[in-house]
């Protein structure tokens, strides 16, 4: 009976739903459904529970096994706390919008095809499109449309990967996938952009901080992890996923150390996170995707709350520059309280979900002898502090006081953010629930006297690192040059400097053209004053001459 | 007004004393827990401290030295694009 309900397109209709009403209606209509599934996501049975036959492919647009409820789960929960947390969100579109986004996105979890995922994966872009427009800015609208036109680009490449790949195996089963064919290529480029891998990743900072206070917390659970979610059911052991992914983490803490935007700062800090992610995914033993899986888990759970807390400051004091923010931990305890608890999971501390999910992945490179990844793992476990364990909350909450002392935020808001910061303290300490739910059995254990202590070990000394050389971290009024720079600066003044070209050359040769036709002219009024006059008719016999030359050469053309 | 007691300059004084013991007693710590039978990097004495202090070190001077190139005001992007509007 329950296998009759997508808990994907429960979200998705909700939205719909949700589009006309307002207030307390529309309030109730998204968390009962977001609500609704994550109770269906764990009981679903697992198996092929829907099949269908359309253009001659057998689709499974529903199909649960233990890596797709993991992650259902883990988005209908952030479904249900981003729409607790935008219950006060005025904008109509924003949160419907967000309601089909996040279904959008657990109906790629649960598609069994690959036919079916790209349907969903398009939606998402769109979805999630229409929440960037929602902040209802200028500058939101810019970046909402270079967003949609970096994913409509992905989806392209993904597009014509799923076309090769039927047109080879003429199956369009959802499952492992090797990196032999120039299909298998593209599929992976086309995930790639959505995980924000380097060097297309500068949508991620560009996009995700333009969308209102509330429009952020969804955007950062479910493109990014989709996407990590494909890559571990198409690609898990695809050694090139470990290079990618270790760009990624440096990319994301180089920038996010040079940020003054804290929304940008978390935003670089996704890119950071998502590449220990998909490094795992190439490391590709069973501790790894576990890892791989349980750090998108808890990932997404933090970060959520991370810019839960910065959405609270933004909708307190409608500012976003670490430059003009600092001090607010007198007026608003709760959400430094709350900020401070997701910086400490950003940073796997001890007894936070971070600690449990992130320390799998390094020990699996350790276990595989991979000891160069290993070492910048590590180096980067200890930057993670550095970029957005303490830059955030410090810059944001503490540091000088700004002067500003905006209260905390509504009820519904710091419900939201204390529902998500008991879930980042439980599973940091009630891991077992997770590690249950992973893809491959799990015999890990992440208390050891070693793990803890090496940790503590790494990350306090970050934390020295941090304040001995605050004196270089200050924020400053500055952005720092990305890809994006290709597409908003070099191709416009490319354009700008060929239609200057063309002008030129257009009015050059209307110059030259003029003079022709005035010297011609001139010519004609000198020769009709003369003996000959140029514009005397020719004979009618001599054009049918001529004519019938050209007929005669086409016909021998012709038939030679 | 007097200020907020974390920012006086006493409470902040006695959270560096408390910080350097914290920091102290991590890496004694590291002295009495069992590494089991593997012996890799992180068995090495007070490996994480010296390491995650060099790491956060190397970090910076990365960052510091690509912002020579790459940092720019904040309005960068902002005339060029409002002109297209």
């Amino acid at each position: 009976m329950i296998d009759l309900l997508h808990p994907g397109l429960l979200l998705v209709a909700a939205g719909f739903a949700a589009g006309p009403l307002r207030g307390r209606a529309r309030g109730a209509v998204v968390l009962g459904a977001a609500a609704a599934a994550v109770a269906i996501t764990l009981a679903l049975p697992e198996g092929v529970l829907w099949r269908a036959r359309f253009l001659g492919f057998d689709l499974v647009p529903f199909a649960v096994d233990r890596l797709s409820r993991l992650f259902a789960l883990v988005f209908a929960i952030t479904a249900f706390g981003g729409g607790l947390f935008a219950l006060n969100q005025k904008h109509r579109f924003e949160v419907p919008a967000a309601m089909i986004y996040a279904g959008a996105a657990i109906g790629v979890a649960l598609a069994g095809d690959l036919m079916t995922a790209f349907a969903f994966w398009e939606v998402m872009a769109i979805g999630s499109t229409a929440v960037i427009w929602s902040a209802g800015t200028a500058a939101a609208y810019r970046a909402s449309l270079r967003y949609a036109a970096v994913h409509l680009g992905g989806g392209v490449l993904l597009m014509a990967g799923i076309a090769g790949h039927v047109a080879e195996t003429g199956s369009i089963a959802f499952e492992r996938l090797a990196l032999d064919s120039p299909a298998h290529w593209l599929i992976l480029a086309g995930f790639l952009v959505n995980a924000g891998a380097w060097p297309l990743s500068a949508w991620v900072p560009d996009a995700y901080p333009e969308a209102s206070w509330s429009g952020t917390v969804f955007l950062s659970a479910f493109t990014t992890k989709a996407a990590v979610y494909v890559l571990l059911r198409a690609f898990p052991g695809a050694e090139i996923l470990i290079y990618i992914g270790l760009v990624m983490v440096f990319y994301g803490i180089v920038y996010a150390l040079l940020e003054n935007d804290m929304r940008r700062i978390l935003a670089y800090s996704i890119v950071n996170q998502v590449g220990f992610m998909v490094t795992g995914i190439g490391i590709g033993t069973a501790t790894a995707l576990n890892g791989a899986a349980s750090h998108a888990f808890a990932h997404i759970l933090y970060k959520a709350l991370l810019l839960m807390s910065a959405g609270a400051v933004l909708h307190a004091t409608g500012r976003r520059k670490c430059t003009d923010l600092g001090g607010l931990f007198r007026t608003m305890p709760l959400t430094a309280l709350c900020g401070t608890i997701g910086a400490l999971s950003i940073s796997g501390f001890p007894l936070t979900s971070g600690f449990v999910s992130k320390s799998m992945i390094g020990d699996a490179a350790m276990a595989e002898h991979l000891m160069v990844v290993w070492y910048l793992l590590a180096a980067a476990s200890a930057g993670a502090p550095l970029y957005a364990g303490i830059k955030y909350p410090w810059f944001v909450f503490f540091q000088k006081d700004s002067g500003l002392r905006p209260p905390d935020p509504p009820l519904n808001m710091r419900l939201a953010m204390l529902l998500f910061a008991a879930l980042c303290i439980g599973l940091g300490i009630w891991y077992a629930p997770l590690y249950a739910l992973l893809p491959f059995p799990a015999d890990y254990v992440p208390y050891t006297g070693a793990h803890v202590v090496g940790r503590l070990q790494l990350l306090l000394f970050a934390g020295l690192a941090f304040f001995v050389l605050l004196p270089v971290l200050r924020c400053t009024l500055t952005i720092t040059l990305d890809a994006d720079w290709l597409y908003r600066r070099l191709g416009p003044a490319l354009l700008r400097a060929a239609s200057v070209a063309l002008a030129a050359a257009d009015r050059a040769m209307r110059r030259s053209v003029r003079a022709g036709t005035a010297a011609a002219l001139l010519a004609c009024r000198r020769g009709a004053s003369g003996n000959r006059d140029p514009s005397r008719p020719r004979t009618s016999g001599g054009m049918v001459l001529w004519v019938a030359a050209m007929l005669a050469a086409y016909l021998i053309a012709y038939y030679t | 007004m007097e200020p907020h007691w974390l920012v006086r300059p006493a409470t902040i004084r006695l959270l560096w004393r408390a910080f350097i013991a914290v920091l102290a007693l991590a890496v004694i710590a590291g002295f009495f827990v069992s590494h089991g039978d593997h012996a890799g990097p992180d068995s090495i004495p007070a490996f994480g401290a010296w390491y995650g202090l060099g790491a956060c070190a190397a970090l910076i001077a990365l960052a510091k030295l690509l912002a020579m190139f790459l940092k720019r005001p904040d309005g960068y992007y902002d005339d060029v694009e409002r002109s297209d509007d």
